[in-house]
């Protein structure tokens, strides 16, 4: 049999920074959530924000701890399989890939632990401080990563001299031209994440009818958060767009399933991408419309994929498709978030039983939309590893083999297929538990802040019982 | 920059680095290889309690180290990761299982001897893969340019399968001293019983790799067999070292073993570099061959200065909170 090294090491980093994607994009958005818990907290007094911040805390740990261990590969990886990627860019990526390693350590090392394990311990004031400085670690730690991955988009700050990367601006290459759409598109998309699973979770203790005063509170929070937040991210998911389309106009001409460039390009509703006869089957488009969404003129012209070679075109289907899930899920969002305010306002959102275990179904998707739209991102931007400069194909490690690339790709499933598991059964538990009885457990006096996981103390076994009752 | 050789800054950082990390996350290794051999499930439970606040921290520098090394020696992180590829991944597995096992063995009632097996592999299969790595460098790499060309399993040979061994074996040890450190009664009297055995097996592969070494290579050989006869002064202290902390442990003392045993740790690693230096990626490229760019080894030198002391400051406090004995039945282990 042939193995392509490039493709499975193009399937195993997928697969690894999938899996490992999903977990930051929960906790930094339920990180501010619990900072402004917290904060509320401080200021009412109210202890339903204490009992609800405490809950989510433990959630937290859980979650936080399955993204540190599922990163560990992510350091690796790099170098195993894309080293010559790695070499050529080490000049910029090195320190920005450990700037990052940095940012997640400081703030494991000194306000997680005060998070986590400190709430009797230190002055309110200082407890607080550090919920808001893990929010905001967070948000540094993401910072950094999506200026590496931006750049591998729109290089900037650079010279390539004998194809190695030579600094020639440290800003520029930091604030490269599509960070800031990236990180605000990501930063909104953490928001709707946390949003969607503490208002499914809320909304599934509202119809078993536990927990009522804290799931009402926390539902409310997030039903507001999102009728704000869903629109926002339509209008910031364009602004990305718009800047994509200015710097990787053929990852456009995917996501469009563009052919040839043309004015009143159509907005495709449903197709068939076919790579192989440069066409489209069983179209449903809307004329005109794809250019004025991006030209924001009707005769605006769009460029289509025939304007180069069919080597230099990413894989059309994908990206088409990844593109449709996410924006539909998207809006999807819009909708249920604004008939969720709707409700809330006329005071029937709590009594609206169809409403909220449509809720409890939302929690998977926002991880669905995020993946999709990391998909139309990456697999846009192919054939490049850096976008204009270096091809995938020159960026993977030369001494791969395929069996050695299908032993990993089959090892890390096998090895992430059992944490996450484990993690999932864990998690499941905690949240069937819910609030009340953690809130009867002993003080954990051998926690540690190094260890998110003993924050949550007690026993898988007695979860479970204490879920059944 | 030309005042300041930022590439031997970061030559002592990373060295740094690597070394807190072998020691550290070398006893908690240590402890989970010892763990089938433990007297008892008490004993189990006393050696992970002595281990759990610190071994995820201990951890923290082997990721530092690596996205310090595509930072600061991006060749070395191009030909090492590539050369080891499938070590990595065992590397790898091994630690997030035993991370886990962790995490489980604590929370899981029921399935706990499943869990313990998985601490166990998953710290035997790290210690060996880290070994390996060793014997790796010394070994040299196949490569092209700024590329390693060699074979999948370069990297695994009759000698990298001793530094491998040797490096359980010293795990093993630290493990087993820092038991004597941590526990008392029957626990500490099971180390104590192990400790002498586990020290002869380190020096017996110290012995023997220090002998294949330079039979090997002939650079190795060049090193230690001409002028340089200050050198042979660390094979001496690593044997009187050796002899020391043999003679402590049948004194029944509680923290000279472990203290000993880390001086070992030194003392092997310092041979290590000894013999290896200038070279990152040898036989051809040294460390300033290995080097990034001096502007961007000078960004990154600017925040782990901040942050080293921190960890550092850190990482004393934790061990300074839990310093003193674990008792069975104290701890999580006893929720």
């Amino acid at each position: 049999m042939d193995l392509d090294p490039l493709l499975l090491s193009r399937i195993q980093f997928a697969f690894v920074v999938s899996f490992h994607a999903i977990f930051p994009v929960f906790t930094i958005g339920l990180a501010s959530y619990i900072a402004l818990l917290e904060a509320l907290h401080y200021k009412t007094d109210n202890p339903v924000y204490e009992k609800l911040s405490k809950f989510w805390i433990k959630v937290f740990a859980i979650v936080f701890g399955m993204g540190v261990v599922s990163g560990i590969v992510m350091a690796f990886q790099f170098g195993t399989n894309w080293s010559v990627f790695s070499y050529s860019a080490a000049n910029f990526l090195g320190p920005i890939l450990s700037y990052e390693v940095v940012t997640a350590f400081f703030l494991e090392a000194t306000f997680l632990g005060v998070l986590l394990f400190g709430r009797d311990k230190v002055p309110r004031g200082v407890h607080l401080f550090a919920a808001c400085m893990v929010a905001i670690g967070t948000f540094i730690s993401s910072f950094w990563i999506l200026s590496a991955n931006s750049w591998m988009h729109t290089p900037a700050g650079v010279e390539f001299q004998d194809g190695i990367v030579q600094m020639t601006s440290w800003t520029q290459a930091i604030f490269n031209p599509s960070m800031p759409y990236r990180f605000g598109h990501m930063a909104l998309a953490s928001f709707i994440t946390g949003g969607f699973v503490v208002a499914g979770v809320s909304a599934w203790y509202l119809l078993k009818g536990r927990n009522p005063n804290t799931s009402r509170k926390a539902l409310a929070m997030c039903v507001v958060m999102l009728a704000i937040a869903t629109p926002l991210q339509l209008v910031v998911g364009d602004m990305h767009g718009l800047n994509t389309f200015e710097h990787q106009p053929m990852k456009v001409a995917a996501m469009e399933g563009a052919w040839e460039t043309r004015s009143r390009t159509p907005l495709i509703l449903f197709a068939i991408p076919d790579a192989a006869n440069e066409t489209n089957h069983f179209q449903v488009a809307i004329p005109g419309l794809a250019s004025l969404v991006l030209t924001h003129s009707l005769d605006g012209e769009v460029p289509g994929l025939l304007e180069v070679a069919p080597e230099d075109r990413p894989p059309v289907g994908v990206v088409f498709w990844s593109f449709r899930i996410m924006v539909g899920l998207g809006l999807l969002f819009i909708a249920v978030s604004l008939a969720s305010a709707w409700q809330l306002w006329r005071g029937r959102l709590y009594d609206s039983p169809r409403l909220l275990r449509l809720l409890t179904w939302m929690i998977p998707l926002p991880f669905v939309a995020v993946l999709a739209g990391w998909f139309v991102t990456e697999v846009g931007r192919q054939p490049w590893i850096i976008q204009g400069v270096l091809r995938i194909s020159e960026g993977v490690t030369p001494s791969i083999t395929g069996w050695m690339a299908l032993f990993t790709l089959i090892g890390y499933i096998s090895v992430y297929a059992i944490v996450f598991t484990a993690g999932v059964i864990y998690l499941r538990r905690v949240i069937q538990a819910g609030p009340d009885p953690l809130d009867d457990a002993p003080e954990d006096k051998t926690a540690r802040p190094k260890r998110p996981w003993s924050a949550v103390p007690f026993k898988v076994e007695q979860a479970a019982q204490a879920g059944r009752s | 920059m030309e005042l300041i050789d930022l590439t031997l800054i970061w030559v002592v950082i990373i060295g740094i680095g690597i070394f807190m990390y072998v020691l550290m996350d070398g006893f908690d290794l240590g402890v989970g290889i010892l763990f089938p051999f433990a007297p008892s499930d008490e004993a189990r439970d006393e050696m992970m309690t002595s281990v759990a606040p610190v071994w995820d921290g201990n951890e923290t520098w082997l990721i530092l180290g690596g996205a310090g090394l595509l930072a600061a020696f991006p060749l070395i992180y191009a030909v090492f990761l590539p050369a080891l590829y499938i070590g990595v991944f065992l590397l790898l597995a091994g630690l997030i299982f035993r991370g886990v096992a962790f995490e489980f063995r604590f929370k899981a009632q029921a399935r706990k001897y499943w869990w313990d097996r998985a601490f166990f592999g998953g710290s035997t299969v790290a210690s060996f893969a880290q070994g390996a790595v060793v014997g790796a460098y010394i070994q040299g790499f196949e490569t092209d340019g700024f590329s390693y060309v060699g074979g999948a399993f370069d990297w695994l040979t009759p000698f990298t399968v001793m530094t491998g061994l040797g490096v359980v074996a010293g795990y093993a040890l630290l493990g087993v001293t820092w038991t004597i450190l941590k526990t008392e009664g029957r626990t500490q009297e099971w180390a104590f019983r192990l400790a002498p055995w586990l020290l002869a097996a380190v020096i017996g592969f110290f012995l023997v790799v220090s002998l294949w070494t330079p039979l090997a290579h002939e650079r190795v050989m060049t090193r230690w067999f001409e002028n340089l006869s200050w050198l042979w002064l660390f094979p001496a202290l690593t044997l009187a070292s050796a002899a020391w902390v043999f003679w402590r442990i049948r004194m029944r003392a509680e923290a000279a073993p472990f203290i000993g045993s880390m001086l070992l740790f030194a003392l092997f690693y310092l041979g290590l570099l000894i013999t290896q230096w200038p070279y990152a990626v040898p036989p051809d490229h040294t460390f300033w061959d290995a080097a990034s760019d001096p502007g961007s080894q000078l960004f990154l030198l600017i925040g782990v200065l901040f942050l080293i002391p921190i960890i550092l400051g850190y990482t004393a406090w934790t061990y300074w909170v839990f310093r003193g004995k674990v008792k069975s039945g104290e701890g999580y282990a006893g929720h």
